[in-house]
């Protein structure tokens, strides 16, 4: 441990808390730095290495601090007292659950709080990122460089795109689902309350080892989110961080996505059988199926470009033998499944919107919960196809173009099946979440649209890497995911903070981020086929004018997100308080009071039928505790997602 | 909902999906045309705007009938039609999209092959691509360029080759784009079909100097080509002039230029004797007049050394000291300290 420190010692620093936690932050990079130092002494090397890709008197600190941090907040102080053979007390429950503003800034085992210190710490990385994409768009209002230098220009975009992946989307959706899912399966917590306060805690050490890489020599990282080798092996000091925070951001999520499963399959209340479950719960399960399996992939390849570059490897050295394409091979077997990561859990939340506030069951349930785990098989055969120019095996590109597309039959199930929810039913258009659920089909279908384009080989040869591919994706990514992130956050803003937002700014927001949305990346579909390549700080003239608007849309867009901002504090501040249901939903989470008592319920609740039965007569979804004595009727014949 | 209105919406659908197709086919998307692949690859493009208008009319006429037919009164707290779905419905919404999907994956296959079908008399062209610059190798023809001259009406087969980083190999108007690797050669074919000037883009990030990465290309008459060639001290096609020599004893000047053009220092230097005008690097303009031949070898081999005001470690690759002879260095060297900071002209 490294708080074994003498005896005089304030009681601040001795209680697991922000405290110590620097403390510990300070003695493990302390550690770290000697360590190497008394190293190189000993075998007779100058003490600092200050090549551009070495310094290990930084990396190494770089990784002994964060868990110097997490060991002096308390993130292991259980498992240590166990290991060490001390008492412990397994249903301690000194840490769970916040009483004042300040229990959200300690290490936690309610699912509530970190579901809330998930989403918040993850928009405040959101307005980070956010900021260098409009840094970004007035660098590229005009031809030519004016706002920064093109060193600092590749430094944003791929600071922005790491931060907007794997400290924002990811872990937003692990958030949120952190905060409802046990909620909606009836159970009091999730299944290893521990290693879910450590899975957050880890999550901004990756996001501030991100924004450190600006401040160390060479400046941030500047091989694009993607870190392609070798450019990303010689890169200088910046790029180790990139390397270093992907571990933490992704030992945050594999641990999240472990304790998803773990909670869904075994801890699901009785009577929620797997066709009684929420289309969210589904979602999720599918999506830790992916995280588990596939981001291994991406923090194996980020170690072998971090020893390539401080311990003389060669994996992707082709001078010394090493093999350049594999590096893409291992990146995007992780990072097109990350783009599933990234939506699925959107796909659950529109589901519940759309179900909500339109008033009819899901149509289709279970073909709905089938796409679901069809998209995560076919998502791993996939991969190849953001490699068709790469040069890898040219006979690969033909069956990856096949399932690339194929995967588009799940995905249009899915789009086809809430427009058949939307049919006959009453349609509450007033309603943020409804309008950011319906805007997400207009945009998302798009991005669909567009995807399967850049899945047929030949079209993709053309546009790969050009401003086509930042439409894409941000058809997908922000149109697709971010999308879904506010009709979640607002359709759950009751039941997390027990106040009403203001529906007015809400739909203000909705429309003002839909136009600035479609303004910015319509056009970049048109540059990129006519020539203009992604990632350049500087282009061709003839580009310039629909770069300029680009950007006026892009400021339009960022201003908007203000407005969210300033909804969602003041609201939670001084909004009107909400009701326990304020949505008149079905599903377990609104049946208890908002927010939900300390332990969510005082019995657990009895499942008798399906989610979403709107406009069943009789029909329930779950017996809350204290409810038994009303409920005397038969269970109608359509219960559990069964056929009309 | 009654066969009348189905029908209606169906009619809403197929319009709407004529108007969005007719509207997208009046643009040229993917710009100006000019090899035979891209009128290959303009086709596909052309028939998956069709089809995607019409799978967006789908989901737009759904959408948009929804909104209008079944928007709640405000104060409405009714419920909708409990309908679970349709088994027909749900099987139709999985097939049709999977037999449109496969046609789309087998016409991109059949158009695939065929722009990728190699002639018999093709023109070989090896690239090497380096932070950030191009040279083309034309090894039968013996001659080396920083410009890119094909003839018409020809395939040309580009082999790729990268010294340092991945680059892209991209002209936009012939469509084609093709890593170029280091370690791992790689090719590409493009028959240009239209005269003129275009240019090579690379399109992956190679660096600091990555947007500026660019070489001209010239697709000119066979008779041009060849005057090219033989201008460039090279052997025309079905010429019967031995090589020569081509660089023979030449002029420090006109030796040192082509060293200076072939590592692609012009990728990141001002050089006004040169011609070079890119700031991603020293203006050796500025920073050579005052410097001993020895500390421009310096700066060359061992980049870090002594860096410029203003400009970081690792900017430049430290590897010219491997990829030239001592000759050529020396070479170098000379005419760099002969020629900087004396403005352009004599080139």
């Amino acid at each position: 441990m490294g708080n074994n420190i003498g005896e005089p010692m304030p009681v601040a620093l001795k209680q697991p808390g922000q405290y110590r936690a620097f403390l510990g932050a300070l003695i493990g990079g302390a550690f770290g730095f000697a360590l190497v130092v008394v190293l190189r002494e000993i075998s007779g090397l100058p003490a600092f290495q200050t090549e551009p890709t070495g310094y290990p008197h930084v990396i190494v600190p770089a990784v002994t601090a964060p868990l110097g941090y997490l060991i002096g907040l308390g993130a292991f102080d259980y498992w240590f007292r166990w290991a060490a053979g001390a008492a412990t007390r397994p249903e301690d429950h000194s840490q769970h659950g916040a009483h004042s503003w300040r229990d959200y800034f300690k290490f936690n085992t309610d699912h509530k709080v970190i579901g809330i210190q998930y989403t918040v710490t993850s928009f405040i990385f959101f307005f980070i990122g956010g900021a260098m994409a409009m840094v970004m768009r007035a660098e590229l209002a005009q031809p030519g460089t004016q706002v920064v230098d093109p060193g600092v220009f590749n430094g944003l975009f791929s600071t922005h795109a790491a931060l907007m992946i794997f400290i924002f989307v990811i872990p937003i959706f692990a958030g949120l689902a952190n905060y409802v899912l046990p909620l909606m399966i009836g159970a009091p917590d999730m299944a290893f309350p521990r290693l879910n306060g450590l899975s957050f805690w880890l999550l901004p050490i990756g996001g501030l080892l991100f924004l450190a890489s600006f401040f160390v020599p060479g400046g941030a990282f500047d091989a694009g989110w993607t870190g392609y080798a070798p450019l990303s092996t010689g890169a200088p000091l910046g790029q180790s961080f990139f390397n270093l925070g992907v571990q933490f951001a992704g030992a945050s999520s594999v641990a999240t996505a472990l304790n998803f499963l773990v909670t869904i399959i075994t801890m699901r209340a009785p009577g929620m059988n797997f066709w009684r479950l929420p289309l969210l719960v589904w979602a999720n399960l599918s999506t830790s199926l992916l995280v588990v399996a596939a981001t291994p992939f991406i923090a194996g390849v980020q170690f072998m470009v971090l020893f390539d570059r401080a311990l003389g490897t060669n994996f992707f050295q082709a001078a010394e033998g090493g093999d350049v394409i594999s590096y893409q091979h291992i990146f995007w077997f992780y990072s097109h499944p990350a783009v599933y990561i990234m939506m699925l859990p959107g796909f659950g939340i529109i589901s519940e919107v759309i179900s909500t506030h339109s008033r009819k069951p899901i149509f289709g349930y279970r073909l709905m919960a089938l796409a679901l785990i069809g998209i995560v098989v076919l998502s791993y055969t996939v991969w190849a196809h953001h490699m068709f120019v790469s040069g890898m095996f040219s006979w690969l590109r033909v069956p990856m173009m096949i399932t690339t597309l194929l995967i588009a039959v799940p995905t249009g199930i899915k789009i086809f099946s809430w427009l058949g929810t939307l049919f006959g039913s009453v349609l509450h258009l007033y309603s943020t979440a409804m309008l950011f659920a319906l805007g997400f089909i207009v945009t998302f279908v798009m991005g669909g649209i567009s995807g399967v384009m850049l899945g047929m080989v030949p079209l993709d040869i053309h546009v790969s890497d050009t401003y086509f591919v930042v439409a894409h994706i941000h058809f997908v990514l922000f149109g697709g995911s971010v999308f879904t992130i506010f009709a979640g956050v607002y359709h759950w803003f009751p039941k997390m903070t027990g106040r009403m937002y203001d529906e007015k700014l809400g739909r203000l927001h909705f429309w003002l981020t839909f136009v600035g949305m479609m303004g910015s990346f319509l056009p970049m579909h048109w540059i990129g086929m006519e020539g203009m390549p992604r990632r350049v700080a500087d282009y061709s003239a003839q580009f310039g004018d629909w770069n300029l608007l680009i950007s006026c849309f892009a400021f339009l867009l960022g201003a908007a997100q203000l407005i969210f901002l300033y909804n969602m504090v003041v609201s939670w501040r001084w909004g009107p308080r909400a009701t326990g249901n304020p949505w008149r939903a079905k599903t377990i989470e609104w049946q208890v009071s908002s927010p939900p008592p300390i332990f969510n319920f005082p019995e657990v609740p009895r499942v008798v039928g399906g989610p979403y039965e709107f406009g069943v007569p009789g029909a329930r979804h779950a017996i809350m505790p204290g409810e038994e004595a009303e409920v005397r009727r038969p269970e109608p014949a359509t219960v559990g997602g069964g056929r009309e | 909902m009654t066969r009348a209105t189905l029908f209606r919406l169906v009619v809403a659908m197929l319009v709407l999906t004529a108007v969005i197709s007719v509207v997208m086919l009046q643009f040229d998307w993917n710009g100006v045309a000019g090899s035979t692949e891209a009128d290959d690859i303009d086709l596909l493009t052309d028939v998956m705007i069709v089809l995607s208008s019409f799978v967006y009319s789908i989901v737009l006429v759904m959408l948009g009938y929804s909104i209008w037919r079944y928007r709640a009164k405000p104060g409405d707290e009714s419920d909708g039609e409990p309908i679970h779905g349709n088994t027909r419905l749900e099987i139709a919404w999985t097939v049709i999209p999977t037999v449109i999907v496969l046609f789309g994956a087998g016409y991109s296959w059949f158009i695939l092959d065929e722009i990728e079908a190699r002639d018999a008399d093709r023109l070989q062209v090896d690239v090497t691509a380096q932070q950030f610059a191009w040279r083309f190798e034309y090894p039968e023809e013996g001659v080396t360029s920083t410009e890119l001259h094909v003839p018409i009406d020809r395939q040309v087969e580009f082999k790729l080759d990268a010294l340092d980083v991945i680059h892209s190999f991209w002209v936009p108007e012939w469509r084609v784009k093709k890593d170029a690797v280091p370690g791992q050669p790689t090719r590409v074919v493009a028959t240009p079909d239209r005269l003129g000037n275009y240019e090579v883009v690379c399109t992956e990030l190679c660096g600091i100097g990555h947007s500026t990465m660019r070489a001209p290309v010239v697709v000119e008459s066979q008779e041009d080509f060849d005057q090219w060639v033989s201008d460039q001290g090279g052997e025309a096609r079905g010429g019967a002039a031995a090589r020569g020599g081509g660089r023979g004893a030449g002029t420090v000047a006109a030796e040192g230029q082509q060293i200076f053009d072939a590592q692609g220092c012009s990728g990141c230097h001002t050089l006004a004797a040169a011609g070079a005008t890119q700031t991603i690097g020293p203006d050796l303009d500025e920073v050579l007049p005052d410097r001993s031949p020895q500390e421009i070898e310096q700066s060359i081999v061992d980049p870090d050394a002594e860096l410029s005001p203003g400009f970081n470690q690792g900017i430049m690759p430290d590897n010219f000291g491997d990829a030239l002879s001592p000759d050529e260095l020396d070479t170098l060297v000379r005419y760099l300290s002969q020629n900087a900071g004396q403005g352009g002209g004599g080139q």
